[in-house]
Order: C-alpha cells, then structure tokens, then sequence
C-alpha cells in the first residue's frame, strides 16, 4: 500500500546519524543504564517499574545504580503481578508519561501477553491515531546457563509477528544505549529485547564482546536500521543479538582459511530493515541466518521470503542455524546441541562457501 | 469494612434527579437507534457480519442507573475504563455521540476511524477507554490513576467491568497493587447476573462481590435494586476518597441486562425472561420522581424529545460520513513521522 511505503521512505530520509564510538569503554549493562539514567534526567516524565528494578538493580543490571539517583518514586518495584504493572505502564503512557516496564524474562510473557499484544501494540490503531502509548517494555532474554525451558527462550520472533510493537535487540554496548534512547524517545511502543550472555555479567561466561567503545554523549541508533557489522564477499550471515558475538567469532576463524565472511547485525527486527537483507544476499548469494529462535513459524523464514519475494533468484545457497522445535533443555550437553553455537555455524559457513 | 448501601441518598436536589433521569433516557434512546440500525438490514435471517452496523453489538439498556449515578461525579479530567458493553458509560462520560456513533458504523467519522469498532472506543478528551477483552481494562486505569497522582492533580480514575471480571486474575492483581500504592482509583462491578448464559451463583464463590474488597484493605460496598440515586450515593463516598489521596475502593452494582448478551442471543437460558421488562429501570425511576412531584408530564416531554434530537442527530451524521478508505488500512499502526 502507498502508504507504508512512503511513510518508510520518510523515515529513511530523516535516520539520525550514528557517532563515532570513541574510546571509552563499558559492558552492555552499563550502557543500558546510562540510557535511561540520561533520559530521566531530561524528561522527568521517564520511570522505571518492574520486578526487583529497585534495590536490586535489576535481575540482569539492566538498572544498577537507579535507584541510588532517582529514588523509589521513580525507581519502582512492583508486587509479582505483571498483568497489573504491564496495564499500569499503558495507561500511564496514555496519560503521556514514558515508562519503561521490565519484564524479568521473556519467557514470563504467558501471564501478562493480553496487554501487551492486546492493549499496548493496539491502542494507537483501534484509537485511529488518537491515543499513543509511548512506552518501553524491556525484557531479557536467553539462554546458554542451564535455566531450562522457561527461562531461556528468546521468543523476539513471537514479539514481531504482531502488529503495533517496535521489537529491538540489541547485540552490544553501542547498539544497547542508542536503541534504548530511541525506544525512550519513541511514541510508539518498543520492546527492548536485550540478551543476558551480551550484558557483560560477572557470574556468567565472560564475553570479550560484552565490552565496547560508547560514547558519552546521547545518540540515538535508529529503531529499524540493520547495520553490517563485518564486511565480507563469500557468505552472509544475518543474524542478531549473542548469535552475533558467535558469527563474528566464526567468521575471524575462517578469515585465515580465506572464507570471507559478512554478518548483518539485525538490531531491529520491527520494522525490519529489508533492504540491508536483500544487500547483503545481492552481494553473497550465499545467505546462513543464526537465530536463537525457535526455527518454525519465525524470523529465519521471514528472511527467506523476505529475499525471495524480491528476487528468487538471488540465492546460491539459504540455509539456517536455529533452535530447533524443541523446548530449551536444562543439561549442559543437551542445552548445547540446540543453540546456535559456534561449531554449528562454522559447519554451516563451510557447507554454504562450496554452494 | 463491607457494608450494605441500599439507602437512597438524601442530598440529592430536584435539579440532580431531574439529571440522572435525562441521561439514563440520553442512553436509552441511543441504545435503541442502534438496536433498530443493527437489526435493519440483517435480513433475510441473521448475518452477523452484514448490514450499516456489522459485528457483534452488546447493548447497555437497563445499565443506566450504572453510568448516570456513576459519572455524575467525574470530570471530564477522569478516566474512566469500561467493557466489551461500553456505550451508557461513553455516553455518561460525556462522549461526543456523533463521533461514537461513527465508531459503531465504521465510518472515518468515527472515534477510531473505523479501526476500533463499539467494543474498542479510546477518547482523548474524555479520557474514555474500553477493553473488549474481560477484567483486562481494570490495569490501565491503574496507570491512568498513577500519573494523574504523579502530576499532582486531583483527577481518578474508575475501571468498570461486569460481575463475571471479578472471577478474573487482572481483577485480584489490580485491586492488590491499587491498595498497595493508594492510587485514586474506584473499582465498579456490574452485576447483570448473568456472563453471556452462565448465572452469577455458578460462576462466583461469594454472594458478593463486595466482601472481596476486605481482601485488599479496601472499602467495598454492593447497591441493589439498580437504583440510580444509590448507585449516586455510593460512588460519591468512594470519589470522596479517592480525591483525598485516600485510596481505592470497590462497589458493586446489582443492575440489569435488559436485553441479550449481544444482538441475536435468544436467551433460551435465562428462566427469568419473560418478567424482565418488569423491572426496567427508567419507569420505575419516572414514577419515583413524578411520586416525589419533581417531574411533570411536561418534563418528560422534553427530556425525550431532547434525547431523540441528540440521537438522531449522531445516527444521520455517521450514515451520512464517508466509510474508511481501504487503501488506508494499515495507517495507525506505528505513529506517522514519529523519530525512529
């Protein structure tokens, strides 16, 4: 429809520009707060609510430090009802102040999701552009620690089938502050979706990629813009979140073998930046997604007809590296055959180079 | 902390009753222009989905006492949330009815320009919401009491739902954490008797509602008899509190589904049916004021001839404005132009 497309061309033309990242360098978790700890301080409008947000910190720090800065009237621990702080979220962003709601783990969806696909992700349409709901429900996801099958999900793709959220998923410092800038300043809804293996926490497995350059100032990564996070000729990988840290990984390995890796960093799968999917397939032919989705029904197969809708004959190779349909298993070695490791995408790069 | 409010309050002067009757005939008249619009042009036999006004349609007659003895006391600065059976309290709220109206007919002239439909109405001005799913408009009353309390003005909020919400998790989650934070929000429960075909003494452990309120340190109070100026009395002691940064309170009102659950319900359940015209609200309330010589045939005259004028003049506006353009179907969903 006319419309959306040239609403998106719109927004393509007024993208705000990326800074450089400097030299100063913090974990994902610190950046995140600095995120929100600068915009609360500009607009007395932002609070944070949520499970454990206050004294805690945040189950994965996605709010250390708040608390001490901004107090218990804007730093928020709510009661285990996440129905009722959800809805209390939406209705006090339709009253026009910017919440940003945490839902511990995703994967806590099935208690509260009526209001957020129902009500948060609808108002603004069934109210015909009426009422916004300039909200943040931020939520981490994830697995890789042995926390079974319902806390270890990552489920963004369940998020982005429905319509009227702003899905987002950051995979490293940079990307984690200017995407929760963006979603702060957003009127629309956005889902944060930050992975617990990319927040550089102490008492998990450390990830040499958990740390960044981000600068100090506030900037904003544009919600919807892919970004290629490595230049290559041979295979693209697209990917998105902790599967980005093991894709770059691979590709670096394989660099010395002379197989020339490129890895598309989604960071955004509402909207999806299409163009950079179709760009990088144009320039491969040779396409690998990693997802650490569940593989049917989501993000790996919109990818595939995302291409093929454009040109069906792009395509060498298509292939994808996922959790297969299974729920996440709580032992090591099992949990380990399912994720998106990377042995399994280096397996899948050599397969997809001789294509 | 329960009580039993049933007595008729006694400050209520002429001019009030007179009020309370006037919009309890506004919604009446209203509803029944869009009971004759909905049943129009359904034939032969019953498409639900054919005619000016498709879909389902859940009509409030017999709720009025509800909405006009409830937003007697609200501001336009309140909020109110309701139900998949929201129109007597939009129009009590004091909702533009041609832009309701439009809503109900799916035309660009409609609240939501046709996106949202008469279980989906979101009105800025009015701060009027509605949920078409059960118990789950009760949480953003919550948020709208929270920032009103935040912003240090005076305004409430109140979530409406009917009987079978209080059997419902977001009920229990919402009264627990409006208590908690003493948020000035007022919790009002519709008893109709009846959630679609299941009767209340089948769906609900208590015989009312109201002793749930003690669960949650909260006053709750039941009105029977649908009768308006109680309906009146009870929500005043509650927005009383509410504004005085006392905190919530839950009231649950014995009312009256006049008609079916939603246009095209038989009712073949409802043993009672055949004496529920008996107990219409409206009459009973004419003859309480013409008994009590505060209303004149006169009177009545023109508060009918009034609300006709009202109505009719929203019906003929929504049949007269142009429907949704299709090509525009997937505007709304993000916000145009918005940063990122």
């Amino acid at each position: 429809m006319s419309i959306s497309t040239s609403a998106a061309a719109a927004a393509q033309m007024s993208l705000p520009v990326e800074p450089d990242a400097g030299s100063r360098r913090l974990n994902t978790a610190k950046a995140l707060q600095e995120a929100i700890g600068s915009q609360m301080e500009k607009d007395p409008s932002v609070f944070v609510m949520g499970e454990d947000v206050a004294a805690y910190g945040g189950i994965f720090s996605s709010t250390t430090g708040l608390l001490e800065r901004f107090g218990p009237e804007r730093i928020i621990d709510t009661p285990i009802s996440e129905t009722a702080f959800i809805g209390l979220g939406i209705g006090a962003a339709v009253e026009g102040m910017r919440p940003i709601v945490e839902l511990m783990f995703v994967d806590f969806f099935g208690v509260c999701m009526d209001q957020i696909y129902n009500h948060m992700a609808k108002i603004h349409y069934e109210s015909g552009g009426n009422v916004r709901v300039p909200m943040v429900l931020m939520t981490a996801v994830g697995g890789g620690y042995s926390d079974g099958a319902q806390h270890s999900q990552t489920l963004w793709g369940t998020f982005a089938h429905l319509p009227g959220m702003k899905v987002v998923v950051p995979s490293n410092p940079y990307d984690a502050k200017g995407l929760m800038t963006a979603a702060i300043q957003s009127d629309d809804p956005v889902v944060y979706m930050f992975h617990k293996g990319v927040m550089g926490l102490a008492w998990m497995a450390k990830n040499k990629r958990s740390i960044g350059a981000v600068p100090e100032e506030d900037y904003v990564v544009p919600i919807g813009k892919a970004k290629v996070v490595r230049e290559g000729t041979d295979v693209s990988i697209v990917t998105l979140s902790l599967s980005v840290h093991h894709s770059l990984d691979v590709a670096e390995k394989l660099e010395e073998e002379g197989i020339n890796v490129e890895v598309l960093d989604l960071r955004s799968l509402v909207p999806l930046d299409r163009e950079a999917v179709i760009a990088t397939a144009a320039k491969t032919g040779r396409v690998i997604v990693v997802d650490e989705d569940y593989q049917s029904f989501g993000l790996s197969g919109e990818i595939a007809a995302t291409i093929t809708e454009h040109d069906p004959a792009l395509l060498k190779h298509f292939s994808r590296v996922c959790v297969p349909d299974v729920p996440i298993p709580y032992a090591h070695e099992l949990e380990y055959a399912v994720l998106p490791t990377a042995a399994r995408i280096e397996a899948a790069v050599r397969k997809a180079a001789t294509a | 902390m329960t009580t039993e409010t049933t007595e008729v309050a006694k400050d209520l002067s002429a001019a009030q009753r007179q009020e309370l009757l006037r919009q309890m005939i506004l919604i009446r008249t209203f509803e029944a222009a869009i009971l004759r619009e909905y049943h129009a042009d359904k034939s032969p036999g019953f498409d639900i989905g054919k005619g000016l006004i498709p879909g389902e349609m859940h009509l409030s007659a017999g709720q009025e006492p509800v909405a006009a003895g409830l937003c007697a006391h609200l501001e336009s600065g309140d909020a109110l949330t309701a139900t998949h059976r929201p129109h007597h309290l939009a129009i009590a709220k004091g909702m533009n009815l041609r832009a309701l109206a439009g809503e109900i007919f799916g035309r660009e002239s409609g609240l939501g320009h046709g996106r949202g439909g008469h279980m989906h109405l979101f009105d800025p001005a009015t701060h009027f919401s509605c949920s078409g799913i059960v118990a789950e408009g009760f949480p953003a009353a919550l948020g709208q009491a929270f920032a009103f309390q935040r912003a240090g003005t005076r305004n409430i909020a109140v979530a409406v739902a009917g009987e079978g919400a209080a059997n419902a998790g977001p009920f229990h989650e919402c009264l627990n954490l409006a208590a908690l934070w003493k948020l000035p929000v007022i919790f009002v429960i519709e008893d109709n008797d009846w959630g679609i075909s299941v009767h209340r003494s089948a769906s609900t452990s208590v015989p009312s509602n109201a002793v749930r309120a003690a669960g949650y340190g909260m006053p709750g109070v039941r009105v029977e008899n649908n009768d308006v100026e109680a309906v009146h009395a009870a929500v005043g002691e509650a927005v009383v509190r509410a504004r005085a940064g006392n905190g919530p309170s839950l009231i649950e009102i014995h009312t009256l589904r006049l008609w079916g659950h939603f246009e095209g319900d038989a009712q073949g359940y409802r043993p009672e049916l055949a004496e529920v015209p008996d107990r219409d609200p409206i009459p009973a309330y004419e003859k309480q004021l013409r008994d009590a010589g505060i209303l004149t045939d006169a009177d009545l005259a023109e508060m009918t001839a009034w609300a006709g004028t009202q109505v009719d003049d929203a019906v003929e506006h929504a049949k007269a404005a142009p429907t949704p353009n299709p090509a525009e179907a997937l505007k709304y969903v993000f916000v145009e132009g918005a940063q990122s």
